[in-house]
């Protein structure tokens, strides 16, 4: 690393205050924004913020929010996103998206306040056990002590925050620390004691899975959100090593943007709601390669039915997500842009032994299912299909530098399948714990970080109220973020499990009440606009596009649509259901996967 | 088989700091994983470091999983399974308390005796030994002597031969 001159010097000359201390650190760590919100324990921090303008803070109007905006500006620059609540509810408040970003391996400092020391335990006016709280959904957390810990305290933070498989970090920070006298430690200066995740793979492994590799006749990549974790150049290496393979690849929800979807070898998403074709070759695939991916539930399906045929070879910067559901045949630990890029080296001085006709039966076969067509859907009546919005969204947005997160339900999963990416960072989801308000706060950091892009907000109308607080910090900070609400007035998703699995019976999942989110959006200070029918839904995008203020667009979509192709809880992956018209049957749980979520 | 259960003896040499227990036995109770037996003591003073013997029961996934996610937590330095990296001297310690009238105390001491087991308080009516050894050990002698309360140390274990478990340096 290069050497980088630090304003430090101060520091020895007169000891600064824990707050200082705290601010000095995040300027060390190039942090310039924070999402936040102010509360007894930490005014000193905020004090310290407030007589300094290197970093931005953001307030939002609900702690949840802020870690979803930060977990936004992390995941569509790459960066780790900060975070300041107070004690107390504040802390708590951050437990939801803290778990998201664990999930989600989304890099998060949240610096949390807390009671005096010499009060912990006391059950103190708005202490909580933030450390005991957020052991389980934190890769890792301190309760910061003694004042001589807190630069070091810091600085290990972020590195633990964004190495290895990245994950949130809390710093819970007692009052008496932000106010007393300590010591400076520049980033320069600090070096981890013991978290150093290995990057670099085994060579031996890397030959071996190429030699695999080149020697398949049914190969499938199936590549994940560690890929985009591991960096844009990361992402650049896939394509190259897929492109010289000629091999088709499938991404997962979280992968979407590593390679581009307009790419021919791209067989579209896998998964509970995945294309016909990713699922019917990840079943019938004879090597898979999976890379910064984790064989979670809603890709595999019945584990004793998972692709029964294939040798695997899995990838993962962490070593625990290995072998954990599935038995892989060669396992490589390191960072996924330094193992492609020796797999694509490895590759290349075998190239002239590799035969690609080998995989033509392959891809005869893969486009057979592609005839399938599995994403179709129909317009019948009147109504605005879901599909056809997002549809339009994408093609009317597409010369734009555009973002696109979403919450969680049907419109996830339209979104998913119908607006696709060529480029990393671009699509913002809550994928590992589904989080239903992640969407429009998410949208906000994504906008603080790329002031000039268009911000889409696909959401549905029970998502989207869970966070609408923060349409006032849409407001205050002029963030012109679009909402799209898919409005079906149910919780859609449910909706659809209760049709399938639950004999019709729509227990709660009606959303009664709804507010007019035309007036909503007016009530804020931003622009409501409505499209009833297909032919106003351009219109409305166009009129989204036009303003630089946070719009709510409500389209009044077709209530009956459900997400298709599905493979329900507990089947294989070639048991996946196409659209009723398509299919032999209804869609029906087996017994085994009725206890699935 | 991967599907076989097997008991393992696992050490882990942790930084000594407050809640570095509560993580290990958090990764434990979190997934569902069992905790046979647990010690831990500082073992470095000048380092501030501990260790910690884990003796647990799983299929060769999940005692995989259970080491790498040991080795992932920020505090913990090195991690050893002796069972695999073995050969290892496994130790307990356990007090054991036996009360009743004359003769039963009398049949415990003979059997502690014939077992090397010390003899650590006595009254009247009651007495305490001290056994080390093998569980398997402790085992065999709490069977024989039927006593009204036991205190077990749990499972401390170390590599034989001039293999080290230390920090990296
Ligand atoms: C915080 C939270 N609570 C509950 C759920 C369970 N859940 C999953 S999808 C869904 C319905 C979402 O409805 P909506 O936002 O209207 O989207 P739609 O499915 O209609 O597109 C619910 C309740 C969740 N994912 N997150």
């Amino acid at each position: 690393m290069s050497a980088v001159t630090h304003p430090a010097p101060l520091a020895d000359v007169q000891p600064l205050t824990g707050s200082q201390v705290v601010v000095a650190a995040l300027k060390d760590q190039g942090v310039e924004v924070i999402f936040g919100y102010p509360g007894g324990a930490v005014l000193p921090l905020y004090d310290a913020l407030f007589q300094q303008t290197d970093i931005r803070h953001i307030l939002v109007r609900h702690e949840q929010a802020a870690v979803h905006a930060a977990e936004g500006y992390a995941r569509s620059t790459g960066r780790v996103g900060v975070v300041l609540v107070t004690s107390g509810p504040g802390a708590t408040n951050t437990v939801t998206g803290l778990t998201d970003a664990l999930m989600d391996s989304v890099p998060i400092v949240c610096l949390t306040g807390q009671v005096p020391t010499h009060m912990i335990g006391n059950d103190a006016f708005q202490e909580a056990d933030t450390v005991g709280i957020t052991r389980p959904c934190t890769k890792h957390n301190y309760l910061v002590k003694d004042p001589a810990d807190l630069a070091r305290v810091l600085h290990e933070a972020f590195h633990v925050a964004r190495s290895g498989r990245p994950g949130p970090v809390v710093v819970d920070l007692p009052k008496n620390i932000l106010m007393g006298k300590a010591p400076y430690l520049a980033k320069a200066a600090f070096a981890p004691r013991s978290y150093n995740p290995a990057r670099e793979p085994d060579p031996r492994r890397v030959e071996e899975a190429v030699e695999l590799i080149a020697r398949a006749e049914r190969p499938i990549f199936y590549v994940g959100g560690g890929v985009i974790n591991a960096g844009t150049e990361a992402c650049v290496r896939l394509t190259e090593l897929v492109r010289a393979t000629g091999h088709p690849i499938t991404l997962t929800l979280m992968g979407l943007g590593a390679y581009p979807a307009s790419d021919p070898q791209f067989i579209g998403m896998l998964g509970m709601h995945g294309t016909y074709e990713a699922n019917m070759a990840m079943y019938d695939c004879d090597v898979m390669v999976c890379i910064g991916a984790r064989f979670d539930d809603r890709v595999t399906g019945r584990l004793d039915g998972f692709s029964p045929r294939s040798r695997k070879i899995h990838v993962d910067i962490d070593p625990s997500s290995i072998n954990k559901n599935i038995k892989v045949d060669v396992p490589i630990v390191g960072d996924a842009e330094r193992t492609l890029t020796a797999m694509l080296a490895a590759w290349q001085r075998q190239s002239n032994r590799i035969d690609r006709a080998r995989t033509a039966g392959w891809w005869r076969q893969i486009d057979e299912w592609r005839k399938k067509d599995s994403l179709r859907f129909r317009q019948n009546g009147n109504g605005i299909k879901p599909q056809y919005a997002i549809q339009r969204l994408h093609a009317l947005t597409r010369e734009r530098d555009v973002y696109v997160t979403t919450d969680v339900g049907q419109h996830q999963m339209w979104a998913a399948q119908h607006f696709p990416f060529d480029k990393p960072l671009r699509w913002l989801t809550s994928g590992g714990l589904g989080t239903m308000g992640y969407g429009f706060p998410a949208a906000l950091g994504v906008q603080i970080a790329h002031p000039e892009a268009t911000v889409l907000c696909i959401s549905g109308d029970a998502s989207w109220v869970m966070n609408m607080q923060e349409m006032s910090t849409a407001m205050q900070y002029r963030l012109p973020v679009k909402t799209f609400i898919l409005n079906n007035s149910y919780m859609g998703m449910v909706r659809q499990w209760q049709d399938f699995f639950h004999g019709n019976r729509h227990a709660e999942s009606y959303m009664d009440s709804l507010p007019d989110f035309v007036k909503l959006a007016e009530a804020f200070g931003a622009v409501g606009l409505r499209a009833t029918k297909p032919d106003e839904v351009d219109g409305v995008i166009e009129a989204a596009l036009a303003t630089r203020k946070p719009v709510i667009a409500d389209i009044v979509v077709d209530r009956a649509e459900n997400v298709y192709p599905m493979i329900p809880g507990g089947a294989a992956h070639n048991e996946i259901k196409l659209s009723p018209e398509e299919d032999d049957g209804p869609v029906k749980g087996e017994e085994g996967g009725m206890v699935l979520v | 088989m991967a599907e076989e259960l097997r008991r393992h003896t696992i050490c882990a040499l942790v930084d000594n700091e407050p809640g570095v227990l509560a993580r290990v036995i958090g990764l434990f109770s979190g997934r569902g994983y069992n905790i046979e037996s647990l010690t831990v003591a500082q073992v470095d003073a000048r380092r501030g470091l501990s260790r910690i013997n884990i003796v647990t029961t799983g299929t060769e996934l999940v005692i995989e999983q259970i080491k790498s996610l040991l080795a992932k937590l920020v505090p913990v330095h090195r991690v050893q399974d002796l069972t695999v990296e073995g050969p290892a001297v496994e130790r307990e310690l356990a007090l054991v308390k036996v009360t009743g009238d004359r003769q039963r105390l009398v049949d415990a001491l003979r059997i502690a005796d014939f077992m090397d087991v010390r003899l650590v308080d006595r009254t009247p009516q009651s007495f305490v030994f001290e056994v080390t050894g093998t569980s398997d050990d402790l085992d065999a002698f709490i069977n024989l002597v039927e006593p009204v309360e036991v205190s077990r140390a749990g499972v401390v274990a170390i590599g034989r031969g001039d293999t080290v478990l230390g920090p990296r340096s």
